[in-house]
């Protein structure tokens, strides 16, 4: 407990810069504290959401992650004016979080292995999906098909983008366009779904990894509260959380955020054959005409590349990556 | 037809030129349950029709109709939404609203027709998923996300007809194909205006606000290359002369078969990707990156450098907002 001085007023004690209320259990605590726990609370365990890059930065090899189409836009097609003008809400979003849109991707390492990893930003518009952030799921799809790396996907997001009409609609079709050929080309896509993942995103990519994780007391689900004002249908008796989807059959793991990385590298492991003809094999489809079965059990997939050169340095926090 | 709803509409409140009201009627007439839906149609347009039932998982859903069956020759499976044309059919069919079964029934159907060469045909008409705990919880999301991803891949061709609303996620099931097309009073949207409206205006009588912003029409959406092809509905309405509806759209179908009948199925699969690849526009700012700092004054400063000229300034949003803090 802070001393509280007589002369400065009570609201003061925990200027908003420095704590942080945990809204499971009330405590007070300390920003730098709750960073140095992944912004998880070390006294109940509540999960804060987090933005793209603190993201990235927990989860990525330090200094291995490179942003790739960071100069994506949005564009306000529809002209759309709700309470506000898309523009402004745009604008908005784009000085508060420091990102264009509602994801970040890019091609990185974890645990030495390469992957295409993109990463949703719930405080963009409550991570809504236009087109922007469905193109950069697409393309670090694209991109992981055509380095043969495995897909991680972190979702956090409110749905579909409504502002943006149909064209938000049709990014369901892209990302689940992508997601089915890089299931065909036998490449692993891990979908990872924190608070909160729901609407259009659950029903497309997110739903559809071929490992689906989620973050403790995550929220899920497809027809939010708003949306089905006014339809009929019953309220589930209770709300839909991470360990919800565990015990229906939607989620194969709930992981608390400290163990997420180790989680990823150790899935990966297991289904990614060990490598036998050294770092070239890492970009042979494993099994192309020509190779036996065998060779595909044995060899190939995403090999061990260190020091490749694509993985540079890119802007990330520091101090973050407290995984190792 | 809307012009005639629109006059009756203005009428009320002296505004026959008000768009918000004229976009309004057309989802009214969208969702007159007049309308034929998919069995409506199938009577006029299939030869034969034989409807096959269940998910083979855990039921039938009736808000999903499925089925073979031979339109002008063609051997079809056709695959739709159907709601009821009274109450009594309504509550027997959910209000045409699907569970997971419906989807995962036309799965079934449309590899079905994959496996014995058969084109699949569609028809799209509900507001949304079933928003209730039983399609959550069996997983209706799971349910349209795999459907949709199937309908990316599958190697027959996929002719979709927005016959009233496509509302949202539960319409994109079934309504990813080689070609779309739509009648000139359906709807298409990302959300139901009445969601929309909750949402955005924070109230549900903002809806005809939203859906005249959603630009929702049938020919808004071909302008917004959404949908390929929209057909002329007969007399007031398809709902007033459904035989010639029916023919009207078998007339669209049967040709667009025979089109992407042509292709080989890699051709055909590869067509369809590329039709749905470039969905969405977005612009490129001159900066290649986006800043990687965590937001303050100079991320506030930065925002400013990098503003696309594009967007139009609003100075009272200019204020650096808190930064990435967790509500509390
Ligand atoms: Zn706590």
């Amino acid at each position: 407990m802070p001393v509280r001085l007589p002369f400065r007023p009570r609201r003061d004690a925990y200027p908003a810069d420095l704590w942080t209320k945990c809204p499971g259990c009330a405590e007070m605590l300390f920003n730098k504290q709750l960073d140095k726990s992944l912004r998880v609370c070390p006294h109940c365990g509540h999960h804060f959401r987090i933005p793209a890059r603190t993201r990235v930065a927990q989860l990525i090899d330090s200094g291995s992650f490179a942003e790739r189409d960071g100069n994506l836009q949005p564009v306000d097609s529809l002209a759309f004016v709700d309470l506000k003008a898309y523009p402004d809400r745009l604008l908005a979003a784009q000085l508060s979080t420091g990102l264009r849109d509602a994801a970040i991707w890019g091609p990185g390492t974890m645990g030495g292995r390469p992957v295409a990893l993109c990463v949703m930003d719930f405080f963009f518009i409550g991570g809504s999906m236009g087109p922007v952030v469905g193109e950069k799921i697409t393309r670090a799809g694209e991109y992981a098909l055509a380095e043969r790396v495995p897909l991680i996907i972190v979702s956090a997001s409110g749905g579909a983008r409504m502002q943006e009409g149909t064209y938000s609609l049709m990014q369901l079709v892209k990302t689940m366009g992508i997601v089915e050929r890089v299931k065909a080309a036998r490449i692993p896509y891990i979908s990872v779904m924190t608070d909160p993942t729901t609407g259009g995103v659950f029903a497309s990519f997110a739903v559809a990894g071929d490992v689906n994780l989620a973050e403790p007391n995550a929220l899920i689900r497809f027809a939010g509260d708003r949306v089905s004002a006014g339809t009929i249908g019953e309220e589930l008796p209770v709300v839909p959380r991470a360990e919800f989807w565990l015990s229906h059959g939607f989620v194969d793991r709930v992981v608390p955020r400290a163990q997420l990385r180790d989680e990823i590298i150790a899935i990966l492991s297991m289904l990614i054959p060990p490598s036998v003809g050294g770092q070239a094999e890492s970009a042979a489809p494993p099994l192309a005409r020509g190779r036996s079965i065998l060779s595909a059990i044995t060899g190939a997939l995403g090999a061990d590349n260190s020091g490749e050169s694509r993985a540079v340095e890119a802007g990330q926090s520091r101090g973050e990556n407290s995984n190792g | 037809m809307v012009d005639r709803l629109l006059n009756r509409h203005g009428a009320a409140d002296g505004q026959a030129d008000d768009p918000v009201a004229t976009v309004w009627a057309h989802v009214q007439q969208a969702r007159n349950l007049k309308r034929p839906h998919t069995l409506e149609l199938l009577k006029y347009m299939a030869d034969e029709f034989i409807e096959l039932h269940g998910d083979r998982y855990f039921g039938d859903d009736p808000a999903i109709v499925a089925g073979l069956a031979k339109i002008g020759g063609v051997r079809t499976v056709v695959i739709g939404f159907q709601k009821g044309q009274d109450t009594e059919e309504n509550i027997r069919r959910n209000f045409g609203l699907p569970h997971p079964e419906g989807y995962r029934k036309a799965m079934r159907m449309m590899e079905l027709a994959e496996r014995f060469a058969m084109p699949v045909l569609t028809f799209v008409d509900v507001q949304g998923a079933f928003p209730g705990a039983a399609a959550e919880e069996r997983g209706i999301a799971d349910g349209i996300a795999r459907s949709v991803g199937m309908l990316t891949r599958l190697r027959t061709p996929v002719v979709v007809v927005i016959t009233g609303e496509g509302g949202s996620g539960g319409a994109l099931g079934l309504a990813v194909g080689d070609t779309v097309v739509a009648l000139e009073n359906s709807i298409y949207s990302v959300i139901s205006p009445e969601g929309c409206a909750a949402i955005l205006w924070r109230s549900g009588e903002q809806s005809h606000q939203a859906a005249y912003a959603m630009k929702v029409t049938a020919n808004e959406q071909k302008d917004l290359g959404i949908i390929d092809i929209v057909i002329a509905e007969p007399g007031e309405g398809a709902h007033t002369d459904p035989a010639e509806m029916a023919r009207r759209i078998k007339e669209v179908v049967l040709e667009q078969f025979e089109i992407h009948g042509r292709l080989t199925p890699d051709e055909l699969v590869d067509a369809r990707y590329a039709k749905f690849r470039p969905m969405g526009p977005f612009g490129l700012a001159e900066q290649p990156e986006t800043p990687p700092e965590r937001p303050g004054c100079a991320g506030w400063i930065r925002g400013i450098l990098f503003r696309r000229p594009s967007l139009p300034q609003f100075p009272g949003t200019r204020r650096a907002a808190p930064a990435n803090r967790e509500e509390v």
